[in-house]
């Protein structure tokens, strides 16, 4: 690292790695849950491990972002991070108030953790993704708005490029668009309405803009390829993702109560959604083609490529494959659902995240790449992650669709824990994948200790030929 | 490509795009906000009437205790268990058929199957929980769900 305050990063990604694991193992429980009902039942109740699921993903990935900017902002604004002590203060505050929060998930019944939180003095629990305390909301937005101050003020004061004003201008958009986290009036409509401009406007919009500058930063890296070149691409990128993006919201509008325009404002933007990942995918392959470098980081330059195909999978077909109003009127809120937001998020956000942690951490370490025997080990997980999230999210559209034809579309419907029943078979294969992803997460964490041992002895290395890739990077 | 398409006309794409589509959203916006009312059912939701007051108090309960974290409502939620959004019509428009499922959960869960908790609700909750649920199934939500099995 260049700047000694990028440390801060280091944190983060680890913290962030951890509540991944968090994340992985409840996703499990929760598959087990599916196919087993009563599992855990009822010390953890499906809803609270869906809560940890969720949380920890948003939380996670969080993380993730803020570490990013703190090891990418002061390399591209050419200086010191403006206050290091202040980053490392809100790290604590924010692992410390998760943790906090997810142990009130766990410890006690979720109407008395909304009791002991003062949650009637201003309700904002209880709706998908915004389980979280209102005294954690109010400590995510502190922590937000310390984070932006210390960002902002590096920028400010540093050489300003495009992959930071990007980047900084989606951290604004996060942290502006999660204050509608804190309205919940009682008519149902209004609520869900401004409830999607947090969740919508954040994955399907300025996270994508986040997503695309961390992209084209550890691109520029690893290709060394002209920073005009990235620069270009990068707006146009991010002006696609808004562009379809913001209208885009009105394929979650729908079936909540609007009016039926938003059927047609929904189905054509969000169908033009695919675009900025179609944009991404061949940025990356262009940018890795024309590279003028080769980077020993090639662990790095394989998450990256995977981000940019997986969110195109995920986000961009998958997405598309329900976004038309009259398919969405057969495929909403079922296991088609659940499919399409597994592969996206994983495809978009986690593995942008994975890039920059395996692109920063060995430089955070002290050296340009970490040893091939554990670069192969990260090409492992990355392949074991990939393919079983594929497939959970083939298996999840299979019992996807057989449940809306038993339950919407035949002219005698089934009840739906009757088709639950019918759909079993998909649930445990997902199950399976679920677990072979796990190993892949073990993978993942077991080259960061790979790593650390072939640099303390790297003339053990030398003795013996340099297994070779499986990944052909 | 290079000469054609600079990226100063990337980046006014970028700004005059991001700009127009965010107003064209607010305008979109604004035209509901006229149009739910029609809609949304929101003369039910009057605190000085009984009605108002007992959705009022079901949403708060149906927000306390995280019914959202197996249940869809307008198809929002987990998928974990049925769709709410039109359980009164299923039910056969009887909030005395809800509350009564409510009560009968067993509080140790169903052998091997999934089985929603005994919250041991009152008898005043339980009809806030009914009505709100009732209010759910009267938004005009443009058809949804495709049947009585929601």
């Amino acid at each position: 690292m260049k700047y000694t305050s990028q440390a801060v990063a280091k944190p983060y990604f680890i913290a962030a790695i951890g509540l991944f694991l968090a994340q992985v193992i409840f996703g499990i429980i929760l598959g087990i849950q599916y196919v087993i009902g009563d599992s855990l039942f009822p010390e953890i109740p499906f809803n609270v491990a869906r809560m940890v699921h969720t949380n920890t993903l948003i939380v996670w990935l969080l993380m993730g972002f803020m570490g990013a900017a703190y090891y990418l902002i002061p390399e591209e604004s050419e200086r010191e991070l403006y206050a290091p002590w202040l980053a490392h203060l809100t790290f604590w505050v924010f692992l410390i108030a998760a943790a906090l929060t997810v142990i009130g998930y766990l410890a006690v019944p979720y109407a008395r953790l909304a009791e002991m939180t003062g949650n009637d003095i201003l309700p904002t629990m209880g709706r998908e993704f915004l389980e979280q305390p209102t005294i954690t909301k109010v400590g995510i937005v502190i922590v937000a708005l310390a984070f932006l101050f210390n960002i902002g003020m590096t920028v400010l004061k540093g050489r300003k490029t495009v992959v930071s004003l990007i980047m900084l201008i989606g951290l604004l958009g996060l942290a502006l668009l999660f204050l509608f986290a804190f309205y919940n009036p009682t008519n149902l409509v209004l609520d869900k309405f401004y409830w999607w401009w947090v969740v919508h406007l954040w994955v399907e919009g300025v996270w994508e803009l986040i997503m695309a500058s961390m992209l084209a930063f550890v691109l520029i890296k690893t290709t060394g390829v002209d920073r005009e070149v990235v620069e270009k691409w990068l707006y146009i990128i991010v002006a696609l993702a808004l562009i379809t993006g913001i209208i885009g919201t009105g394929h979650h509008y729908y079936w909540i109560g609007t009016p039926e325009y938003w059927q047609w404002w929904g189905s054509i933007f969000s169908a033009l959604e695919p675009l900025p990942f179609f944009m991404m995918t061949v940025f990356a392959f262009n940018m890795v083609n024309q590279r003028r470098r080769n980077h020993p980081n090639k662990a790095a330059v394989l998450w990256a490529l995977g981000t940019a195909v997986l969110a195109f999978l995920g986000a961009g077909v998958w997405g598309f494959l329900h976004t038309l109003a009259p398919v969405n009127f057969y495929t909403h809120g079922s296991q088609i659902t659940a499919a399409h937001g597994h592969l996206a998020f994983y495809g978009a956000y986690v593995l942008i995240n994975i890039t920059m942690i395996s692109y920063a951490m060995p430089l955070l370490n002290g050296r340009e790449a970490n040893s091939m025997r554990s670069q192969v080990l990260e090409m492992w997980s990355f392949w074991l992650m990939s393919v079983s999230m594929v497939f959970i999210t083939l298996f999840l559209t299979a019992a996807g669709i057989l449940q809306i034809f038993l339950q919407r579309y035949t002219e005698t419907p089934l009840p739906f824990m009757v088709v639950q029943e019918k759909v079993a078979l998909f649930y445990w294969l997902r199950v399976i994948s679920g677990l072979v992803f796990l190993g892949g997460l073990g993978t993942y964490i077991a080259s960061f200790f790979v790593a650390a041992r072939d640099a303390k002895h790297p003339q053990a290395l030398d003795a013996g030929p340099m297994p070779s890739s499986p990944a052909g990077v | 490509m290079a000469q054609v398409f600079t990226k100063s006309m990337a980046r006014n794409i970028f700004y005059g795009g991001s700009v127009f589509f965010i107003l064209l959203f607010l305008a979109l916006t604004l035209d509901t906000s006229f149009a739910l009312p029609e809609r949304d059912q929101r003369h039910q939701l009057d605190l000085s009437t009984e009605v108002g007051q007992r959705i009022a108090k079901g949403k708060v309960l149906w927000e306390n205790n995280n019914c959202i974290g197996c249940h869809t409502l307008l198809g929002e939620g987990a998928y974990f268990a049925p769709e709410l959004g039109n359980v009164y019509t299923r039910f056969g428009n009887s909030k005395e058929a809800i509350k009564a499922y409510i009560q009968s959960r067993p509080p140790m869960g169903i052998p091997g199957r999934r089985s929603m908790p005994q919250f041991n609700f009152t008898d005043e909750e339980l009809d806030a929980i009914a009505e709100f649920l009732k209010y759910s199934s009267e938004i005009d939500a443009a058809g949804w769900p495709p049947n009585i099995q929601g």
